[in-house]
């Protein structure tokens, strides 16, 4: 502990006066006791008070907003009340369309591994090969990290990549929406939006839910 | 260094300097390096993602609770302060000086700006039960003080942004300043409508790039999901 050598000049001048000998040292346990508190207190609070974020752009509002998106492999996901999730592949087909394509149905499935990350995989198996390639060769070395992160980019926007919308009703919650979105940065999607939904997807979706 | 030795008296006693050097050290770094947020006027709980991104210090941020209330707040104090002068001509609400000087150090608020005199001169705990505390207005046709604040702030920070670097310039030193973020923290158990309709606050002003605020995976939030990566 913190001595103070005490075999100073006391000793010299009046060794009467001091009956008996005092001990210099102090306790330093309630100090050490503080330290560790604001130490502690410290550490905790400041770990955890830089928030993470999710960076999303949103698109800009189309000039003719009644033309939907023309969309190649494109993947509709619906969310909806109670944490529910459907899906469609490609366009929306009404039951009467004039090209006599099979009528648009909404298929369920879950946030677990087994459903949307495993369907999200599969559509999106080409952007996912190329940037696992891409992974392999930063890891031998044989290509440098900028040039990684362009592939990337050109792998994500590619035609044979997934395109996913997300269409949200009234009554879908907000923590449904990020779900999906990691979901989608997890399975490597590059291309997503979030936009409304059409009158005839609600129609179908309320008469799936009813 | 730590060397326990039997004194005479038979008590070992253990040189603890080192020790206390090092918690001190310790405490004096963690508190120099901590910046104090503000208690916000609402609990407001993101929902997880595996997002890694800290959020960048220099933003607007509006967070909506899980009624769907919308808050504002503005990370940059000057900028904020700037912000309520403008309001306060635009709506013809009178602050004094005393409340525009705590409305700088305030965190988010979601009051009408009829109230908000009222509401800064509450004390934090009389805050957190204020009435009205509707969320900030934000109706584009009638009342559309949500989107004021946020093009005010937008205009505020970016002035100060590019002063700064002009600053910085001209006396040939390098610029580290950020330019304003748009940050959005929702609550996990609000409905998505909510959260569109501040989107569309945004969007109307051709503003479309945002961070949304995330716990992290695995956090009090909610449990980590298995099988994910």
């Amino acid at each position: 502990m913190a001595e103070i050598a005490d075999d100073g000049g006391g000793h010299k001048k009046g060794g009467k006066k001091r009956a008996k000998k005092q001990s210099t040292k102090i306790d330093m346990t309630p100090m050490v006791d503080l330290g560790f508190l604001l130490l502690t207190f410290f550490v905790l609070t400041s770990t955890f008070s830089k928030p993470k974020s999710m960076e999303i752009s949103f698109p800009a509002p189309p000039d003719n907003p009644k033309e939907q998106p023309e969309v190649k492999n494109g993947l509709n996901i619906i969310l909806t009340k109670d944490h529910k999730i459907f899906y469609y592949k490609g366009q929306f087909n009404a039951a009467d369309n004039k090209e006599g394509k099979p009528a648009t149905q909404l298929t369920e499935t879950t946030f677990s591994s087994e459903g949307l990350h495993k369907l999200l995989l599969e559509m999106n198996s080409y952007a996912h090969d190329e940037i696992a390639k891409l992974e392999a060769k930063v890891k031998n070395k044989q290509m440098a990290d900028s040039t990684f992160k362009r592939l990337a980019i050109e792998a994500k926007g590619d035609k044979r990549a997934l395109t996913a919308l997300i269409k949200t009703d009234d009554k879908a919650t907000y923590k449904d929406v990020i779900d999906v979105v990691d979901e989608l940065n997890v399975c490597v999607v590059g291309k997503y939006v979030i936009i409304d939904m059409s009158a005839p997807e609600y129609a179908l979706l309320t008469e799936k839910i009813k | 260094m730590s060397k326990v030795k039997a004194s005479k008296g038979g008590a070992p006693s253990l040189d603890m300097t080192p020790m206390v050097d090092l918690a001190f050290l310790l405490v004096t770094f963690f508190m120099l390096t901590a910046s104090f947020r503000m208690a916000e006027p609402v609990v407001v709980d993101p929902p997880a993602s595996h997002s890694d991104k800290t959020l960048p210090d220099n933003t607007i941020l509006v967070s909506i609770d899980d009624i769907g209330r919308p808050f504002f707040g503005v990370s940059n104090a000057e900028a904020k302060v700037a912000t309520l002068l403008k309001m306060s001509d635009k709506y013809k609400v009178k602050f004094n000086e005393a409340q525009v000087k705590k409305f700088g150090g305030m965190s988010s608020f979601g009051v009408d700006i009829k109230d908000l005199p009222r509401y800064i001169d509450a004390t934090e705990a009389e805050r957190l039960k204020f009435q009205p505390q509707r969320g900030v207005p934000n109706d584009s046709l009638k009342d559309p003080q949500l989107s004021d604040w946020v093009r005010y702030a937008a205009q505020e920070t970016n002035g100060i942004y590019i002063r700064e670097r002009d600053k910085a310039k001209d006396a040939g030193k390098d610029f580290v300043g950020e330019k304003v973020r748009y940050a959005i923290k929702a609550d996990a158990k609000s409905k998505y409508m909510y959260v569109k309709a501040v989107l569309k606050t945004f969007t109307d002003m051709k503003i479309y790039r945002f961070n949304l605020i995330t716990s992290l995976e695995g956090g009090a939030t909610k449990p980590a999901e298995p099988g994910k990566k």
